[in-house]
Order: C-alpha cells, then sequence, then structure tokens
C-alpha cells in the first residue's frame, strides 16, 4: 500500500468540520493545512489559538470537545523554530484534528488554553518544562518532571545528549 | 472553569490548617506520586500532586534510535500493560510507513491486548482494595495474574516487558499449546471473577469506602482530559475500541461498561465489568483467529524469518541492512490512540525521513487523569484521597514517562 500525496491546497480541504468552523470566524488566522495520512493538521496565527481552540470546542453541530494532548517539536536550527500541537477529539462526532502554531526561539511564548480546557495545565507545565515555551496566563507555570532548579530544557535538539552539562 | 484549575499556593492561609505531605514513598501511591495535602483536622482543604520522581527521559532517548530499537522502550513506560504500548507504537509507525498488517497479526494483538488489560486491572484491582483494608484480594489477583505472565512468557519470552508486537507485526507465532493454555484460562476467568466480586461488591465496609467517595462529574471529568475508566464512570460513553476502532477491532463484539455516579464505587464497576468483555473478546479472538502470515510483506521494514536468512541471500541483506542502519520512513507526522487500561494511551510520532524518529510523544493517559484528584478530593476526608488514588488507576512509570 503506498502513501497517498498529503493535501495542503485550502480550497481542497474546505469540508473539514473544523477547517470551515475557523475560516468562517477568522480567515487571516489559518495559517496553512495540511492533510496527510488521514490526519488533519491545521496551523493558526499563534495570536489567536486561545479563541479558536474555545470556537471548536463550542461549535454546537461539529464541537472539539475534549482535549487529547498538548506538545511540542522543535525544528532546530530552522525557524520558526517551535511547532506547539494540540491534538482535539470530538467524541460525539468521533474525529480528531491537530492545530499548530508556530513559534520563533527568540520568542517561544503563547497563549495558555487552560481556561478552554482545564486540562490542558500539565500538558502546558511539561512542555515549559522540556522545551521552554511559555504560556501566558497559565495558573501555575512550573516544571513538572524535571527538578525545580535544572537549568535547561532537555527536549530542545540543541541540548546536549552526553557530557557534562 | 477556573475552580477545576485551583492555584496551588501552599502556605496555609489561616492557623487552623497544616500542609501533610504524602508520599513519594508512600505505600498507596503505586509507584513515586508525592501529594501535598492541606488539611483541616481530617479533612482536605486543598491538594496537589507533585510528579517526576521516575522521570527518565525516554522520549528524548527514543530520539537517538532506530524505530525498531524503540519498541522495547515503550514496554517501559506503563509497565503494567506492556502490550498496549508495543501496539499503539507499532500502529503509529505502520500508519507513517503506510503498511498494511495481515489479520492474523491484527487479531492476535487483539488477543494479546485484551490479556493484557486483564492483566493490568488485576493489578488495579487487587492494589485498590489493599489500600482500602482488603488484603485478601489482593492474593486472589495476582493468582490469576500470575497465569497470564505465564502466557506472555510462553509467546514472547518474557513475563513482563514483553516487546512482543514488532513494527510490520508481531516477534513471533505462538508456541504449540498456547491457544489451549488461553481457552483453558478464558474458561476459568469468569468464575474468578465472580470470586472477587463476592469478596468485594456487595461487602458493605467497601461500599462504605467506595460509595459517594471522590466523585466527579461528566462534564468536569472532560474538560480535565480524563479518559478511560475515569471518564466512563461519571457516564460518559466513549472507548477507543469500539468508536474508533483499530488493530481489527470493528471485528470483536462487547460492551462498554459504564457509570452514572463518577464515584470510586462506579470506575470499580466499570473496570471489574471491563474484566468479563475482555475475556469475551478473547475468547472471540480465539474462535476467529485466521490462517496466515504474522508479518507484513514488507522486506525493507520486516526482519526475515531466521530460516529463509540462512538459506536467501536476498533476506539476509535486508537483515543485515535493518540491523544496522534501520530503516527510513517517509517524513511526516501522525497521532495513534489506543484504549489502554487507564484511558487514552496516544503516540505522537514525527519523521523528517531518516531511520531514527525525529520526535517521539507519549499522550499518558495517567498524566490527564491525575489531574482530576483535586477536584474529586477537595472536601474529602485524607483516607478517602488513597481511595481516589487507587480508583483512576495511576502508574507513574507512565505519568513521568
Amino acid at each position: 500500500m503506498g502513501l497517498a500525496p498529503a493535501i495542503t491546497n485550502i480550497e481542497e480541504l474546505k469540508g473539514h468540520p473544523a477547517l470551515q468552523t475557523l475560516l468562517s470566524w477568522h480567515a487571516p488566522a489559518v495559517l496553512g493545512v495540511k492533510f496527510d495520512r488521514d490526519e488533519m493538521s491545521i496551523t493558526i496565527d499563534r495570536a489567536h489559538i486561545r479563541e479558536a481552540c474555545a470556537l471548536l470546542r463550542d461549535n454546537p453541530e461539529f464541537p472539539f470537545n475534549y482535549l487529547s494532548d498538548v506538545t511540542c517539536v522543535d525544528w532546530y536550527p530552522n525557524e520558526p523554530r517551535f511547532e506547539v500541537i494540540y491534538h482535539l477529539l470530538s467524541i460525539p462526532k468521533k474525529e480528531r484534528v491537530r492545530l499548530k502554531v508556530r513559534l520563533d526561539g527568540s520568542s517561544p511564548v503563547v497563549e495558555s488554553i487552560t481556561s478552554v480546557w482545564p486540562g490542558a495545565n500539565y500538558f502546558e507545565r511539561e512542555v515549559f518544562d522540556l522545551f521552554g515555551i511559555r504560556f501566558t496566563g497559565h495558573p501555575y507555570l512550573r516544571r513538572l518532571l524535571m527538578p525545580e532548579d535544572w537549568e535547561g530544557y532537555p527536549l530542545r535538539k540543541d541540548y546536549p545528549v552526553e557530557g557534562y552539562r | 472553569m477556573s475552580h477545576l484549575n485551583p492555584t496551588p499556593v501552599l502556605e496555609p492561609l489561616q492557623d487552623r490548617t497544616m500542609i501533610l505531605n504524602m508520599g513519594p514513598q508512600h505505600p498507596s501511591t503505586h509507584g513515586v506520586l508525592r501529594v501535598i495535602l492541606e488539611i483541616d483536622g481530617e479533612n482536605v482543604v486543598r491538594i496537589m500532586p507533585d510528579i517526576g520522581f521516575l522521570h527518565t527521559g525516554i522520549e528524548k532517548t527514543c530520539e537517538a534510535k532506530f524505530y525498531q530499537q524503540v519498541v522495547p522502550l515503550t514496554d517501559r513506560i506503563d509497565y503494567l500493560c506492556p502490550m498496549t504500548n508495543n501496539l499503539c507504537y507499532a500502529l503509529a509507525v505502520e500508519k507513517l510507513l503506510g503498511i498494511e498488517i495481515p489479520p492474523k497479526a491484527q487479531w492476535l494483538r487483539v488477543l494479546m491486548n485484551e490479556l493484557t488489560r486483564i492483566n493490568s486491572h488485576l493489578v488495579w484491582l487487587g492494589t485498590h482494595a489493599l489500600d482500602i483494608g482488603a488484603m485478601t484480594v489482593f492474593l486472589y489477583c495476582f493468582r490469576e495474574r500470575e497465569d497470564i505472565l505465564r502466557i506472555f512468557e510462553m509467546v514472547s519470552g518474557q513475563r513482563m516487558m514483553t516487546s512482543y508486537f514488532r513494527i510490520g507485526g508481531i516477534a513471533l507465532e505462538p508456541p504449540i499449546g498456547c491457544f489451549e493454555k488461553v481457552r483453558d484460562f478464558a474458561g476459568r476467568f469468569p468464575s474468578k471473577v465472580d470470586e472477587y466480586e463476592n469478596l468485594l461488591t456487595g461487602n458493605p465496609i467497601w461500599g462504605m469506602r467506595t460509595k459517594g467517595v471522590a466523585k466527579i462529574s461528566a462534564e468536569d471529568a472532560l474538560a480535565l482530559g480524563a479518559s478511560g475508566p475515569t471518564l466512563r464512570g461519571s457516564g460518559v460513553d466513549f472507548d477507543l475500541r469500539r468508536d474508533m476502532p483499530y488493530s481489527g477491532y470493528e471485528n470483536f463484539k462487547f460492551q462498554v461498561p459504564l457509570g452514572t455516579e463518577g464515584d470510586v464505587f462506579d470506575r470499580y464497576m466499570c473496570r471489574v465489568r471491563e474484566l468479563r468483555e475482555s475475556i469475551g473478546i478473547v475468547r472471540q479472538a480465539l474462535d476467529g483467529m485466521p490462517e496466515g502470515p504474522i508479518k507484513a510483506d514488507a522486506p525493507k521494514v520486516v526482519l526475515p524469518d531466521r530460516e529463509k536468512m540462512k538459506t536467501e541471500m536476498e533476506a539476509l541483506i535486508y537483515h543485515f541492512k535493518i540491523i544496522t542502519e534501520g530503516f527510513t520512513v517517509p517524513a511526516g507526522e501522525v497521532y495513534q490512540a489506543v484504549e489502554s487500561p487507564r484511558g487514552e494511551m496516544g503516540y505522537y510520532v514525527v519523521s523528517d525521513g531518516t531511520a531514527k524518529p525525529y520526535r517521539v510523544h507519549m499522550r499518558a493517559a495517567c498524566l490527564a487523569n491525575l489531574q482530576t484528584i483535586p477536584t474529586m478530593c477537595e472536601g474529602q476526608l485524607i483516607a478517602d484521597v488513597v481511595a481516589a488514588i487507587g480508583s483512576i488507576d495511576i502508574v507513574l512509570g507512565e505519568i513521568d514517562r
């Protein structure tokens, strides 16, 4: 079985409920889309991520009412360096969507979505702990897994993997 | 929803409350969980779990390994359900590669996965009852668990860290006599569940310790990202096996047990009924086991059979190449979720087109479930915190990774 090529054209994917909701709300907030291996990824402008999440959660026809996961990928040395990734799930419609926010290495700051899903609390703390992304508006942004006095962010690609720190 | 994310200031505001530190070496914390409690007499005012004591950096380690070398690491995340983790990772990489798995391998995966679920639930039931003070159940549960571990040893050579599922199929054909052993176990097991239920379900002490304790509403559980029996105990009807089937689960018939109150007792009932459903799936898998290969037809990804490797040059070359330089995976990203005994276990794998994963992230069901503890326990007694922690069935290895 070969892999179908990824679709990145917004026009072709307009039928997807999450994308439809976001486009009818504020089209410039959608920076890019990708449909690959049966999974939908939508890149959102970083200023709008909290509103986009709230909008998708509250859409009465197609609610993405469950936050599965928040994580991050470091594309060092490329810029924008960080991709914060949100996996949303619609429990009534049994559908997933992935939201992405791209962040520069110089100012990895994004608005917290804990006011939309309180469950984002630990996930965002983990991303802060291991990648050093700061989430504004987070109620308690402290290290979660590493010791409080740890220096550096271990999951960044420029973090040394061997030798003395 | 601010009440779900309380400010965890831990200095006592008034003289009448005190801070109590529970763990990290408390026997009821199932690993090394530290819980900081602010208490007023016996009542919990505020509670904050503190985690990270078992952090081993598995996600970072994965980035330095070949795709097939990550499989043994996945066992060690959630050591009570190794096969579920193997399955989730294997499915994610197979989706990235776009390879099809033969039906026999899928059915074997389902069979082993459900045995793993029973295994994990038995450990949960035993330790949860032990926490609340019922010693006997623990001994009964571990008796049956031993049988399952023997089956695991039979198929994979290991009791706990099985690494039985591989990318593109499973490692070995089950040995002769294995299915008979599983069938024998499946025949015996329902009467054993009756035994556990006789000890607990109608027991008035068990009822007093669990009914109405550590309640959580469906809305709160959803908002906090709870999944699995923790979510279903509150009455949310969602099971990934049934609703978003993977690995051939659409061929199996089973019920999804639900609770109504969202208390410790409902979560207990959900899991106990899941034990019965799982054994039903095991029977269906045995009865309908298809014939055929157990590995996908993808010579660049799947190791060749030992016999072929010794007789065919091509197989030997593939074997050498896979072992020494791994196999490349087309660039892309995949999020694969499976229903682990604890909830939604998800693997997010990013490939940059090389033989090593660019990023592997594990969505730990327990990490999200643990966030429900403050909502469940505030205003309750200290002894109920122990019941609440037991009822969400946490495994700290999975939380800390």
